[in-house]
């Protein structure tokens, strides 16, 4: 990770941010392996640059665009998110990026584009989880918004946080944030961004449709099947083993007054 | 067959070295946690690695009677320790789970217990190691006789619901929970056919005298 300047904004939680330290070393991301070390342990020949992302589907204007196009033409900001995930533990966590909203603007969705289905790259020599005997998840990782949400302001293509690029495993070079969802929907490492008319597939959906929504909002009063979601552990607030107690989980993370109209009239006990 | 044993006059010290040495890994850990070397995540990393312990002596103790029947290895000496291990293990990862991991807010305890199947496996299982610990004393041995051996075929069923209760626990499938599902059922299975391999044994027993 490199330094990268971005411009603060509004968009900041006035909570205590996580220690980089445990943002960087505890981490999902199958590709690098399923332990929580794994990604940082593992990931250190996965080669983030150059990149390009592919634009296309329902627009006007498909386009690959490569990373330092993406770095000079988008004004970025650093904006303090919280981020749970659907493990029921949360974090702070001062992301550096730009909303997605400017770059679908900038390849003009057609109006039969209805939803956005993001990919994540494909490198089995570069990703120990994409190779070998027994691997956890169909490959790519695939992912996908509503149109609506995608262009909410909220939504942020994060590509750094503590003012330094993205570590390989938080996502380098490119990655999703929606801070109202839960984390598996926070798609790392993207290469391909499509409109389309029907809703995507999403990896966690398609593996345990019974307990991962495409939608995936954090919401304490819809459980997991297996483990509630009512209240969550702040990652670093525990010293050593003691003192971590749980906290409550709050609608959409926290976002509902900003984000809660995307889903008025929708039974989000059904669509979870 | 040759048959393996550790000489009657070590047999105390070294089950005490068992103790000592089956407990080390949980003091271990607690001691990491304290210090902040268990990760980001301390609670459910301690949490998680009692319960693997607990798991890993379940598996030990019902390993004797096959190791004896198979390979002539006798380690009965040593089997009340291994169990009584796994309980204490299993003691400590449901205490971390009521009070650092749950913080005794028992409202969401009984609504996990109620509601949740791998946690009703992993209370079954509690429940059901009970008595088996408390019968572990030759006092228990020789008041119930021949039903202390029917009692203690309940580690059979609580072997299962530990592996279960891990193996419902996690998000994906990996190479892991296989390891410990062949095992178990390695285990478990060897149960059902251990009749027949002891009458094959016995029949080749007579035919040799």
């Amino acid at each position: 990770a490199s330094p990268l300047s971005a411009k603060p904004s509004a968009y900041r939680v006035d909570e205590k941010v996580t220690s980089k330290q445990d943002a960087t070393t505890y981490n999902n991301f199958y590709e690098f392996g399923t332990g929580k070390a794994d990604p940082a342990q593992n990931s250190a020949a996965f080669k983030p640059l150059p990149w390009t992302i592919t634009v296309g589907g329902l627009v006007n204007k498909p386009q690959t665009i490569d990373m330092e196009t993406i770095l000079k033409d988008f004004p970025m900001e650093e904006r303090i998110y919280r981020m749970r995930c659907v493990e029921a533990w949360s974090m702070v966590i001062p992301w550096i990026g730009f909303p997605l909203s400017a770059l679908l603007d900038r390849v003009e969705p057609l109006g039969s584009a209805k939803y956005v289905a993001f990919e994540t790259v494909v490198r089995p020599k570069e990703m120990p989880g994409q190779s070998g005997f027994f691997q956890p998840l169909d490959w790519p990782y695939v992912e996908g918004l509503r149109l609506d949400e995608a262009r909410h302001p909220l939504t942020l293509l994060a590509t750094g946080l503590y003012g330094e690029t993205l570590p390989n495993q938080n996502g380098a070079p490119i990655r999703l944030v929606t801070p109202w969802k839960y984390g598996f929907k926070g798609i790392k490492s993207i290469v391909k961004i499509t409109l389309t008319e029907k809703e995507p597939p999403s990896t966690w959906n398609r593996l345990a449709p019974q307990e991962y929504g495409f939608y995936a909002n954090v919401n304490p009063a819809v459980d997991h099947p297996r483990w509630s979601q009512a209240t969550e552990r702040r990652i670093g607030e525990a010293s050593g083993l003691f003192g971590g107690a749980r906290m409550n989980t709050l609608p959409f993370n926290g976002y509902a007054d900003q984000v809660a109209g995307l889903y008025a009239g929708m039974d989000l006990r059904k669509f979870y | 067959m040759a048959t393996f044993a550790v000489p009657p006059r070590y047999r105390a010290a070294s089950v005490w070295a068992l103790y000592a040495l089956g407990l080390l890994p949980g003091f271990y850990a607690f001691y990491l946690g304290i210090y902040g070397g268990l990760g980001a995540d301390p609670v459910r990393e301690f949490e998680h690695r009692l319960g693997f312990w607990a798991l890993r002596f379940l598996c030990l103790g019902l390993a004797v009677t096959p190791l004896r029947d198979l390979f002539g290895t006798n380690l009965i000496a040593y089997r009340r320790a291994l169990g009584l291990i796994a309980f204490y293990y299993v003691l400590a990862h449901f205490a971390v789970y009521l009070t650092l991991d749950r913080g005794l807010i028992l409202s969401s305890i009984l609504g996990d217990i109620l509601k949740r199947p791998y946690i009703m496996l992993g209370m079954a299982g509690l429940l059901m190691l009970i008595p088996l610990a408390l019968t572990s004393n030759r006092w228990s041995i020789r008041k119930l006789g021949s039903r202390w051996n029917t009692l203690h075929k309940l580690a059979y069923p609580i072997l299962l619901a530990a592996v279960l209760h891990y193996v419902l626990s996690i998000k994906s499938i990996t190479l892991e929970p296989v390891i410990y599902l062949a095992i178990v059922t390695a285990l478990v299975g060897y149960r059902v056919v251990r009749p027949r391999i002891m009458d094959w044994k016995r029949g080749r027993r007579l035919l040799a005298r």
